[in-house]
């Protein structure tokens, strides 16, 4: 994933840092709290929701189960329409075929649709390396990539910003990127998108290359979809001579008439609109209409990996619509930035490990950034167990095992750091397997419990230091059932 | 190893719990989710798209086909347009009443010769009413994409009911695949800013939707 990323702290200590940060949690909790309202609000208007949702999932499950045939039959579709498919392992890979494509064209600037899939191979990055810059194009991208910031929500990539800190980076940056802001911008929403609108408008009319990622492809048919508000993407995906679209392979859905679940359940779930305003969908290359160059670039980058985990794999039926991470008390109050990854919040947290491996500090720790309240499983549109495959991941971390890496199967050895979570395990098996021991031992617990501390010493530190420990009652609970007969006996 | 070999192979070999004889796709996804929402009559579906317009601001206006060279005239005098795009196709009887200078939309023109232009005016495929979406998919009387993306200005004329539909479901069953498909609900707009929709980026700022009754 993007090199912006690397070294990234693990989870709780990033968190650490950034619950302290009053604005951000200030501007996390005004954004989250006006969408979670709007969200219910469009999904109660359709009566069949649940319909669709699972109709979602079905369409999904069935794709990934047979991928392989889907996506060679995306290729036929692809090429026959005019277009050019390209398959990429990994990023570098990925980052290579476009830098190559762009070199072709003779270009050294091109225009981007927000894209996740880009965000995650780090293609700006790559881009710039080869001497060809990329300008963002979506309002909150360019926000991102003007304050040469990292994005935080899968939607709304600048979410950690308020209209006050949007205006000064516009006013400060655009500048040094092309047609400076107006004087005397203020922080009116509109004065800020009209910012924009001047600022990227010369871009789009000049732009010879286009590169988008997709919502959807279609394999019957070998048709692109991109959900957008803005018009950026219509921009992007019509104005330019070259079109070169970056998609994950569990991009695809089988059929046309697929479509019909997703463009119901996606907007509702994203931005809470019964439509977004702009949808464009291509199906290779039109005479005289928009691009007469399209390429498609296939991008696993540990998609197969996923999939290869029977429990995991849900993670790839994902619309990134990010519901998820609005309705998260533990995204609500860290922040995207925290989870060290371009995927944060709930959906983020079973993406990256598997997509990049748990081993990394921060990967490793991913799938313990959460409560386990569900409230994630309970908004996905494609109903997506968040709790369940985090506890999988848990395990994977703690004991180890089997996973596949790059394509090759592995044997992960457990993580250190669990050695005493391990132990205790180990010997609360041994004690509830003797009830001898047990008795014992929790008679001497509650004889001594006047000497019991009240944090845990060692490792066990981290727990207590925002917990108290329980308190250990006077008598334990099977001595009190034998003397008083389970409560009959009140005098005794 | 070719890239298409390698992540195919990897597909695969991920997939090796997978019986191959699964169910069909045809069997695998139930669809017991509804073709349209809520029974309505025709006339009760066009004044719900009108509601959904005109709820993400587009501007909504209603004519017979006698009234709507009129109507377009007035709409583009009250924009104070002097120029109007025209894709091949547009009826040209509904510009027979306006006098601003009329643009063709051709293979050759420039991005930066269509944003000189004030106004375009273009049909539409179909329109679907419980979401308040137009959709475009470049037929002679809507043209190029980019005609109605470069503009500040779009007049789209519907047919009612003939052009309307009721739901998503049943836009799509309309729609041809192999088309370029634009779908347009309300004036460009975004949510970037606090997560709060605020109308007006790229694409034309105002849109208005004429709903024309055919007699």
């Amino acid at each position: 994933m993007s090199g912006t990323f690397v070294g990234m702290p693990a989870f709780p200590r990033a968190a650490r840092t950034a619950v302290r940060d009053t604005t951000l949690r200030g501007n996390l909790r005004h954004a989250t709290r006006t969408i979670r309202g709007k969200r219910a609000q469009a999904v109660a208007e359709l009566a069949d929701w649940a319909e669709l949702r699972e109709a979602g999932r079905r369409i999904k499950d069935h794709t990934l189960r047979h991928l392989d045939r889907y996506l060679e039959q995306v290729e036929e579709a692809v090429t026959a329409a005019g277009g050019t498919v390209h398959w990429a392992a990994d990023a570098d890979e990925a980052n290579a075929i476009v830098a190559q494509l762009v070199k072709e064209t003779g270009e050294s600037e091109v225009v981007k649709v927000k894209s996740m899939a880009t965000q995650e191979i780090g293609l700006n990055e790559a881009l710039e390396a080869e001497g060809i810059r990329a300008y963002e194009t979506d309002l909150a991208e360019l926000i991102v990539q003007l304050g040469r910031d990292r994005p935080s929500h899968i939607l709304v990539p600048a979410i950690h910003r308020n209209r006050g800190e949007i205006r000064d980076i516009f006013a400060r940056e655009m500048g040094a990127w092309g047609r400076p802001a107006p004087e005397g911008l203020t922080d009116r929403p509109a004065e800020l998108a009209e910012a924009a609108r001047l600022h990227l408008r010369e871009k789009f009319l000049r732009a010879k290359v286009g590169i988008s990622g997709a919502n959807f492809v279609v394999a019957e048919t070998g048709t692109l979809v991109v959900v957008e508000s803005e018009g950026n993407g219509r921009m992007c995906l019509t104005l330019p001579e070259t079109l070169i679209s970056v998609v994950g392979i569990e991009k695809v859905v089988p059929t046309w008439r697929d479509l019909e679940v997703f463009l119901q359940t996606l907007p509702r779930s994203s931005t809470a609109e019964r439509m977004n305003p702009y949808t464009s969908m291509w199906t290779g290359t039109t005479d005289g209409d928009g691009p007469r160059a399209f390429h498609l670039v296939l991008l696993d980058n540990g998609r197969t990996d996923t999939l290869a985990d029977e429990v995991g794999r849900q993670a790839l039926r994902c619309i990134r619509c990010s519901a998820c991470l609005n309705v998260c008390p533990v995204y609500e109050r860290a922040g995207g930035h925290a989870y060290g990854s371009v995927y944060p919040g709930p959906i983020g947290a079973i993406l990256s490990p598997q997509l990049r491996g748990t081993g990394s500090e921060i990967d490793a720790s991913l799938p313990y950034a959460s409560s386990l309240c569900g409230a994630c499983y309970e908004v996905c549109p494609v109903a997506i167990d968040i709790p369940e495959v985090l506890v999988h991941l848990r395990e994977r971390v703690v004991r180890g095992g089997p996973a596949t890496r790059d394509g090759n199967k592995v044997v992960l050895r457990p993580a250190k750091g669990h050695a005493a979570e391990r132990a205790a395990m180990r010997a609360a098996r041994w004690a509830f397997t003797r009830p001898g021991a047990l008795r014992a031992g929790q008679r001497l617990a509650s004889r001594t419990r006047r000497f019991h501390p009240r944090t845990l010493p060692g490792p066990g530190r981290a727990w207590s230091a925002s917990r108290d420990l329980p308190a250990v009652p006077a008598e334990p609970f099977r001595d009190w059932w034998q003397r008083t007969r389970g409560g009959k006996d009140t005098d005794r | 190893m070719s890239g298409r070999e390698r992540v195919l192979g990897r597909v695969r070999r991920a997939l090796a719990d997978v019986p191959r004889e699964e169910v069909p796709y045809e069997q695998a996804v139930p669809r017991g989710y509804l073709r349209e929402h809520g029974g309505r009559s025709v006339a009760e579906t066009v004044e719900l798209l009108a509601e959904n317009l005109a709820d993400y601001r587009a501007l909504v206006h209603r004519c017979t086909d006698t009234g709507l060279p009129s109507l377009i005239a007035g709409l583009l005098r009250r924009h104070g347009s002097a120029s109007v795009v025209v894709p091949p196709g547009l009826d040209p009887g509904w510009l027979a009443e306006t006098e601003v200078t009329r643009v063709a939309d051709t293979a050759d023109g420039t991005p930066r010769a269509l944003d000189g232009v004030d106004s375009v005016v273009t049909g539409c495929a179909v329109a679907v009413a419980e979401t308040g979406t137009i959709v475009l998919d470049g037929s002679p009387d809507q043209g190029r994409r980019r005609i109605t993306l470069v503009p500040d200005h779009h007049i789209c004329v519907v047919r009612v009911p003939g052009q309307v539909v009721a739901s998503v479901p049943q836009a799509l069953g309309r729609l041809d695949p192999a088309r370029p498909l634009t779908w347009i609900s309300g004036p460009s707009a975004t949510s970037d800013i606090e997560l709060d929709r605020v109308e007006g980026v790229h694409g034309p700022r105002t849109l208005e939707v004429v709903l024309v009754t055919v007699r």
